[in-house]
């Protein structure tokens, strides 16, 4: 087998970078208008933002971009930055709550009712935003997908996409910041957060233990050590999502005469 | 309000928490101890059955969120003055030894993900060793948690 032909174009590494950057112009731009109004915006909420889009700066390098090309290490370093670590932070700086502030009350109105909707309310809500996040990942790691990504361009674009967009759904169902109409229970949160968590750790013994994914031409060390690094840098980003989840819990106000608000 | 004595329920809630992080933090040391450190525990060894990992993703994602979870019901627990040590210690020496025994039987024994230790002879022994520090560490929280009923006795009376 040949190493594939797919050494992304300069536009193609140049892409992914300015579209971030965008992102972020527009987000400070955003907070820039916000106190000019004479409201304030956490700088956390900032710095969080920032990191997230750092990390996916960093993940879409030509650097990280051409060592992914040809090993499954630099494909799985991508993965948790892409998937897990900068979704968390993008979600905690609260973008769509940023974004409501700054606009007219009517225009704001409007983007609350989509956000009502029945379909971003079943796309957003846990168990489905786990099936597509953890989901994904047995499909791309466990079936052909994975060696049919290294021939096609557009299938490696689309199955980053979808780490992002994925991962991004699942850590805001879970935890996020920004308004969400209708979001489930926190037990049901938990529960979703443990299964996503289980999964995960399962997915990468199956890769150590069976050299997965098949049909590629990575050596075995690097397939095994790159399941390592799933299981172990997923358990960080786990981690941090469960840590923001009980902060969400921790900082709603309760009332000091009743014991035990959590789940029971 | 905070000048009442213990409650049954302050008691019963300390020490679950504390029984919470205390299995977290069992789970933590093996971690870092025997599978990164020492190199003692494999992540996976050829003996462990198939059905075995996925019961392992359970219980890893389930150590993780007790360690996490735990922390900060603690800290609700002690901004609303419900902490009470004894029964608190008593929990998390309780956890740590329940999930050493746990480790020792289930997770080595009746999972075999991986052994105590490999390449040696007298494995029964570590094993033994390994049990006997899980009941050691229960011992002491028992003890503690009798203590922590006598201290309540005093602050009722």
């Amino acid at each position: 087998m040949e190493i594939p032909h797919n050494a992304p174009s300069l536009p193609a590494t140049l892409l992914p970078a300015f579209l971030l950057l965008l992102i972020l112009s527009f987000y400070f731009y955003g907070m820039y208008l916000l106190r000019r109004k004479g409201k304030s915006w956490g700088w956390y909420r900032a710095t969080f933002f920032g990191m997230g889009i750092c990390m996916l700066l960093y993940a879409f390098s030509p650097a990280l971009t051409s060592y992914a090309h040809h090993d499954i290490r630099g494909h799985m370093v991508q993965h948790l930055l892409i998937g897990m670590l900068a979704p968390l932070g993008l979600v905690l700086g609260a973008p769509l709550t940023l974004t409501l502030r700054i606009l007219p009350a009517q225009t704001g109105r409007r983007i609350s009712a989509f956000f009502s909707s029945s379909l971003i309310h079943f796309l957003g809500h846990p168990v489905t935003a786990l099936m597509l996040n953890i989901g994904g990942m047995f499909l791309l790691y466990l079936t052909p997908l994975f060696a049919l990504m290294k021939h096609h361009m557009w299938l490696h674009y689309l199955v980053h996409f979808h780490f992002l967009a994925a991962g991004y759904l699942f850590t805001w169902s879970i935890a996020g910041p920004d308004p969400a109409p209708g979001r489930p229970s926190l037990r049901l949160r938990l529960l979703v957060l443990f299964i996503s968590m289980a999964s995960h750790a399962y997915l990468s013994k199956l890769m150590y233990v069976h050299l997965l994914p098949r049909h590629t031409t990575f050596h075995p060390d690097a397939i095994q050590e790159a399941a390592l690094l799933m299981y172990y840098g997923g358990d960080l980003a786990e981690v941090l999502l469960a840590i923001a989840f009980f902060t969400v819990w921790f900082r709603r106000k309760i009332n000091p005469n009743k014991l035990a608000p959590f789940v029971r | 309000m905070n000048q009442q004595p213990p409650s049954a329920q302050a008691a019963s809630r300390s020490f679950r928490v504390a029984f919470l992080i205390g299995v977290g933090i069992m789970a933590a040391i093996d971690e870092i101890v025997f599978h990164q450190l020492l190199a003692w525990h494999h992540f996976y060894d050829r003996a462990t059955p198939e059905w075995a990992l996925f019961s392992d993703g359970l219980l890893h994602a389930a150590e993780l969120l007790a360690l996490v979870s735990g922390f900060f019901l603690l800290s609700d627990i002690r901004r609303q003055n419900q902490l009470l040590k004894y029964w608190a210690w008593a929990g998390f020496f309780m956890g740590m030894g329940a999930f050493q025994l746990f480790d020792g039987i289930v997770d080595h024994k009746l999972l075999k993900l991986h052994q105590v230790r490999y390449g040696v002879e007298n494995l029964l022994w570590y094993d033994i060793g390994w049990n006997a520090f899980g009941v050691l560490l229960l011992l002491l929280g028992w003890s503690l948690r009798l203590k922590a009923k006598r201290t309540d006795r005093t602050h009722t009376l």
